[in-house]
Formats: C-alpha cells, structure tokens, sequence
C-alpha cells in the first residue's frame, strides 16, 4: 500500500470524489489558482477548471451561506476553511442555517456539504491561530463532525463526507499535512461514527481523536516499557461519536484516559468523561483522567506551546496515574 | 573550497524535499542567485538557489530523489578539488535538528513563576471517618466474590480499595462456606468461545470411558456417607507446618484409608471374576486430574510410611503423574482409591469405583460448619466423606465399618503419625 502524506490523502478523496459526482465542488480562499493554502488542493484547478474549483473572497460568513444555498439546491459543494479559526465569522451559517435546514423545512430541504480545514496548533501561530474549535459543531444537532488522525482515515472520511445527507464538519491540522502513511488506493470509504482501535491492550483504554492519535500511540509504547499495555480507541467522528466502542474497551481495562488537544472545560473530553462515569461506573477503577491543552490562550513562545499541548509522556503520567502505578 | 549545498527547509512543516529537476549538471559553473534544482515540498514546488559562485562538482541526491531536511544534495567548489570527504559525510550525515534557542526547563519556571488565578484546591481522595473509599469496580468485584470490604486494606490514593487489592483479598480468603466455586475466577474476561469441533479419542479418554462404563455396568455400586470432625487433623497439619514439614489434609486422607484397612481387613479385597482375592498389601490410590483426563497412582505399602512419608510419595507420584511419567505399575493395583475435590470447593460427591478395587472414597470440602459439641451448635471443620462400595466384594455393614474406622483415624490423627 502507498504510503502519502495526509495532505496528499485529502486530496486523492477529492479528486476521486469531484471524478464521480459532477456536483461536487470545491470553494474557498485561495483553493483554485493558489493550489490552496496549504495545498491541498494541489491541482484541482487545473483538473477541473474554474467552475467547480472555486476562488472566494475573505469572506466566510458569505461563503459558507454561497454553499449550504447550493446544497440546498441541489449541489454537494466542498467549502473549505482556511483555518477553523477563521470560520467563527461563518458559524451563524453553519448552526443557524446548515444544521437546522433538514428539520425546520420538514425534510423539503437538506443541506448536503462538506466544511472541511485545519483546527488547532501549527508551529508558534499564537493565540487566534491555534484554536481548537471542534466543541461549538460538536455539541450541535444536524452535524455531522468528524477529526481524522491518520492519512487512510483522512481518505475514507472524507470521501463518506462527500457523500453524507447531512452537513460535515471536518477537523484536519496544520500538523498533520505532511504526516505519512498508508493509504489504500482508488475507491475506499469509511464508515461515519465507527471508532478505531488503533492499538489493542489490555490494561489502560486511551481515547483519542484527529492529532492526538499521535501522542496517545507515543504514550502506549511508553507505557508498554513499565508493562503497562494500553488500547488505543480513535474516535474518528465526534458526532455521532462511538460509545459502544469505548465501553466495550472499559469493560475490559477499566481504566480511562481521554486525549484532546484543545482546552479542558465543555470539549469533547468532558463528554466523554461524563458518559464513562455514567453508563461504565462499574467497571471503573479509578476516576478517568484527562490530558488536554493547558487552560490558557495560546502562547506564541515555543517552548510555552510546548509546555500547553499535550504529548505522549503527559498520556503515558496520566495513564499511570489510573493504573496505581507510580 | 568545495560546499555542500544543503535540502533547505522551504516551509514550516517540511522534513524532506524531493529533487524533481536538476537545472544544472556536474561541470556547470554556476553564479550566485542561480536557481540550481526544482524541489518538491510537502507543499508546493521550489527553486533551490544557489548562493555562492563555483563549480556544481557533484549531485548527490539524483532527479526523482528525496532527502530530508539539511542533507546534502550537492558538492559545489572549483574544478578538480578533491570532495571525497564532503561526499562521504554526506552519505552519513543525519538530519541535525536544529537546536531550539532558549531552554525549555527556564520556560517552565518562568511560567512557574507568573501570577495566577487563585485556584481552589480540589480536596484528593483522604481517609474520612466512617467513609470507606473504594472504587466502583473494587465494590462490584467485592460483592460478586463475597470479600468484606471494610476488611481489605486499600493499596491506592489515600488507602481507595482498587481492583487488585480485593483479587489479592479473594486469593488469600479460605475456601468460604456455601462458596459454590473458588473465589478467585470472577467472570471477568469470558474465555473465547470455542469453535464446533470433532474430538478424537486420547488413549487416556478411551481408557476411562471404557473402565468407567464397566464398572458401573458390572459393579452394583452402593453408597455411605459420614460427617467427620476435622479440628483435630487441621491443627496437627498447622503445628506441623509450623515445624517445617511438608503435609496437606490429603496426606491425612490417603493415611488414614490405609490405616482403616488394617482395621477391617475384610475391605481389603478385590473382585477377579470367578474369586474374590483377599490383599495382603496395604495400598491406596489417589486420583490425580490432568488437563486431558484422571489418573490413579497407587501409594504402596502405606501401613509401613508415616504420615510425613505417605505425603512425600504422594506428591512424588502426583508430579509425575502431571508429567505424564508414571510407570503403569504405579497405577495399577490398590484396593481403595481416594478421591478428592475438597480443593474445589465440592461439599460431597459420589465416585465410581475402580475396579477390581472393592471400593472408593470421594472426599469433599474441609470448612468450618455448624456442629454440636456437648450439647451446643458450634463452627468446627468439617468434611464429607463418601464412600461406594462394589456389592460383590463388600455389604454395607463391612462399607461402615470401613467408613467408620477411616473417620476414626481423622478424628484421633495422631495415630496417623506412626
């Protein structure tokens, strides 16, 4: 199997995908002409031409209401987001409009689309472009939300995404773009909402999702070394997220620790957390930890960025921690 | 002198770039600013610039090659210098990461050092009167296997019972009365589930199968049982213990089999189809289970072993019996066989003989029961004892009198001693 980069991931889907369905297009800031910002729509343009890969102004509240029009009409567009960062001036659109469409019309009209782009720390981008934003489409009805980690799921996602009933919101990083890894080739989708396994263990379950695949894998061969053998359970998809998956896994380790890169309060992590004192109490033997991005605003100094993004020996304390081992 | 031009890191996230054209070949000159090669990066396609005048002596990543970041591609200098060298350490040279300016460790203790938000502190799990801590999986396995909490000792945060304290405290408890199985295996982790299959017949399987059936169908079994006081050999085996000796209540069991022989000699005969041969030899087999079915070695001449003795053999044949050592004549023979499943927690049972032994004694659980002693219901060890007796060979008044001089010797142990 290939081995690409999940840059290069993402846009096999799309190109694969705009091949299949002529109503799939692609829409945002420099993605035609400029190969994307972060190229990911390398091209595209040239493949497709100007009518389904198409450039935006700076303006994504304008954007994004351009796309869910379109899907409402008919299209499938692929908007994408810069960075999450910037689509907080689009969120008006995408809760107000995408996400509600199919319900308050009675199902006369459905908003079909893919808003996909990078969330959370780069490289020293400071405070208003590090953000990981993921918990304000999370915690909505009528969103689909997935954070992919690795490149195959990055391709299998995001060619499901294309096509989904339903909006999707899609979480990448900066990060992650030159990341490599094996990616099947030609037609391969993945199911939305099936979590992944992405290390069998017996003793500590690690929850995960998008980036934090990679410190919570870094983590268990750490723990591995003081004989502790943790699982690694991938969310992929945080709406709707997999719980059988995660119980299933507390049933036999009976410890938790859930990863997330943005900061502690009301994210995705609490909502785990919360379904695991709930639904797997007794089959606890210590309260779930947590490792998440330190609450604070992002610091542009690199070793404070360092200091607040969780990596694997702060999973591998935290798994200890749980597992009485000290 | 000749310079190794370096894979330039051409964006922020870029760890290799691929060489997609060399613009120039070995033996150009070039000129400063000159853009040497394509390069691919993780994000877009680059110039490699040249920044120094010279000759390009040598490429050493070819077109369609990748390196990583800060590996040499190239050799520039004046014509005919010897880059031998460059070009050798080229082929070693690892990427150097680039150090970070600063320290992390002072970072750390600045941040340290900043004021703060008051932030209350969270009370952490602390022993609290009349509160006993334990985890909600340490309770759920405490309740299924019976462990009285408030009797473990917590080896977590703040002394919380956890999980391996209460497989710790199941281990350790003795077999519990009315316990229908040992403690220790909570269901947990079911095993899998095995697939259909077609088992063949092992030697040993066959064997039972065969002598079992006969002797069910040719030996009219009938069956006696007493309750039988165990305080006193249980605490001969703890002063023993206590001294060093090697002893288990089975030895007692084999021990006293014999010594009831002895007593009632009319036991110790056995059914050869046309006769009935009386022994004069005093032997006892002990069953042993193995994975793949039952074993039955024969400890001979009890009557001359001691106590200590009988256990030393029985463990001896018992070992190899698991290792599938034994000789068979070490498992034939013996007029009575002793057959205990006390280990695993099985009150009372009834056994079939083996034949052409006379009889078999099943011997259940050792535990503390409800018993009168002069007069008052009092907790004493207990076992049940079984006994199945081969109608041809023995009546019941010869099985009682056997039974009773058994139970006997297990009240009165020290005679067990000689």
């Amino acid at each position: 199997m290939p081995q690409i980069t999940y840059r290069e991931a993402l846009n096999q889907a799309m190109r694969e995908e705009m091949a299949r369905d002529p109503d799939i297009f692609l829409m945002g800031e420099d993605v035609g002409r400029y190969q994307g910002a972060f190229k990911v729509s390398q091209g595209l343009f040239e493949e497709f031409g100007e009518r389904r890969v198409v450039d935006t102004p700076i303006s994504e509240l304008g954007f994004a209401g351009l796309g869910i029009g379109a899907a409402m009409a008919g299209l499938r567009p692929i908007v994408e987001m810069m960075t999450w960062n910037f689509a907080l001036l689009a969120m008006d659109q995408i809760i107000n409009n995408a996400a509600k469409i199919r319900s308050m019309s009675g199902g006369q009209f459905t908003a079909p689309m893919v808003l996909r782009g990078p969330q959370g720390a780069g490289h020293q981008l400071s405070s208003q472009h590090s953000q990981v934003l993921e918990m304000h489409y999370a915690s909505i009805p009528g969103l689909v939300v997935i954070a992919a980690g690795v490149p195959r799921d990055a391709k299998g996602l995001l060619k499901s995404a294309c096509r989904a009933k339903d909006p999707v919101i899609f979480f990448e990083s900066e990060r992650l773009y030159p990341v490599k890894g094996e990616v099947p080739e030609g037609e391969y989708t993945l199911p939305i909402g099936v979590a992944d396994v992405k290390r069998e263990g017996g003793d500590v379950t690690i929850v995960c999702w998008g980036r934090m695949v990679y410190p919570a894998l870094e983590g268990a061969e750490l723990l591995a070394k003081d004989g502790i053998d943790a699982e690694v359970v991938d969310l992929r998809t945080l709406r709707p997220w997999d719980r059988d998956r995660v119980a299933h896994s507390l049933a036999k380790t009976h410890r938790c620790v859930v990863v997330e890169e943005g900061w502690p309060q009301c994210g995705m992590g609490a909502t785990v957390a919360d379904f695991v004192q709930r639904e797997c109490f007794d089959d606890l033997d210590a309260p779930v930890a947590r490792v998440h991005g330190a609450d604070v605003n992002m610091s542009y100094n690199k070793h404070h960025e360092q200091l607040i993004l969780p990596d694997g020996p702060k999973v591998a304390e935290a798994a200890r921690s749980v597992s009485y081992a000290e | 002198m000749a310079t190794a031009i370096v894979m330039p890191k051409l964006s922020d996230t870029m760890t290799e770039g691929k060489i997609l054209k060399w613009n120039k070949k070995e033996g150009d000159s070039i000129s400063s600013g000159d853009a040497l090669a394509d390069v691919e990066t993780d994000k877009a396609t680059l110039e490699l610039e040249a920044y120094e005048d010279g000759t390009l002596l040598k490429v050493v990543v070819p077109e369609g090659g990748s390196a990583p970041v800060g590996a040499t591609v190239a050799v520039l200098g004046e014509k005919g210098e010897d880059i031998s060298s460059l070009v050798t350490a080229a082929a070693e040279k690892v990427e150097e990461k680039p150090k970070p300016e600063g320290k992390p460790k002072e970072a750390q203790a600045k941040l340290a050092e900043m004021p703060r938000h008051p932030v209350r502190e969270i009370p952490r799990a602390t022993p609290r009167p009349g509160r006993l801590l334990a985890s909600p999986l340490a309770r759920r396995m405490a309740r299924d296997s019976g462990v009285e909490l408030s009797a473990v000792q917590g080896s977590g945060p703040g002394g919380r019972i956890v999980a391996r304290d209460i497989k710790e405290a199941a281990r350790r408890a003795p077999a519990r009365v009315a316990a229908p199985a040992p403690a220790a295996p909570l269901l947990l982790e079911l095993p899998a589930r095995p697939a259909e299959a077609r088992l063949e017949l092992t030697g040993m399987r066959r064997v039972i199968a065969e002598r079992m059936s006969q002797s069910k169908r040719e030996a009219p079994h009938f069956y006696l049982s007493v309750d039988v006081d165990m305080e006193a050999a249980d605490e001969l085996r703890r002063e023993l213990k206590s001294a060093g000796a090697r002893v288990s209540l089975n030895d007692f069991m084999l021990k006293a089999a014999g010594f009831a022989l002895l007593k009632v000699p009319e036991a110790n005969r056995t059914f050869e189809g046309d006769h009935i041969r009386q022994v004069a030899s005093v032997d006892v087999g002990m069953a042993v289970a193995l994975p793949e079915g039952l074993v039955s070695p024969v400890v001979r001449g009890i009557d001359r072993l001691g106590l200590l003795g009988v256990g030393a053999v029985a463990r001896d044949l018992a070992e190899r019996a698991r290792g599938k050592r034994l000789k068979p004549e070490e498992y034939t023979g013996g007029s009575v066989t002793v057959s205990n499943l006390g280990m695993l927690g099985i009150d009372s049972f009834l056994a079939i003989i083996n034949p052409p032994q006379p009889a078999i004694l099943a011997v259940g659980t050792v535990a503390e029961r409800p018993a009168v002693v002069d007069g008052k219901v009092v907790a004493r060890k207990r076992t049940w004892i079984t006994l199945s007796g081969d109608h041809r060979v023995i009546d019941g008044a010869v099985g009682a009198r056997y039974l009773g001089a058994v139970r006997d010797a297990l009240e009165r142990p020290l005679a067990l001693m000689a």
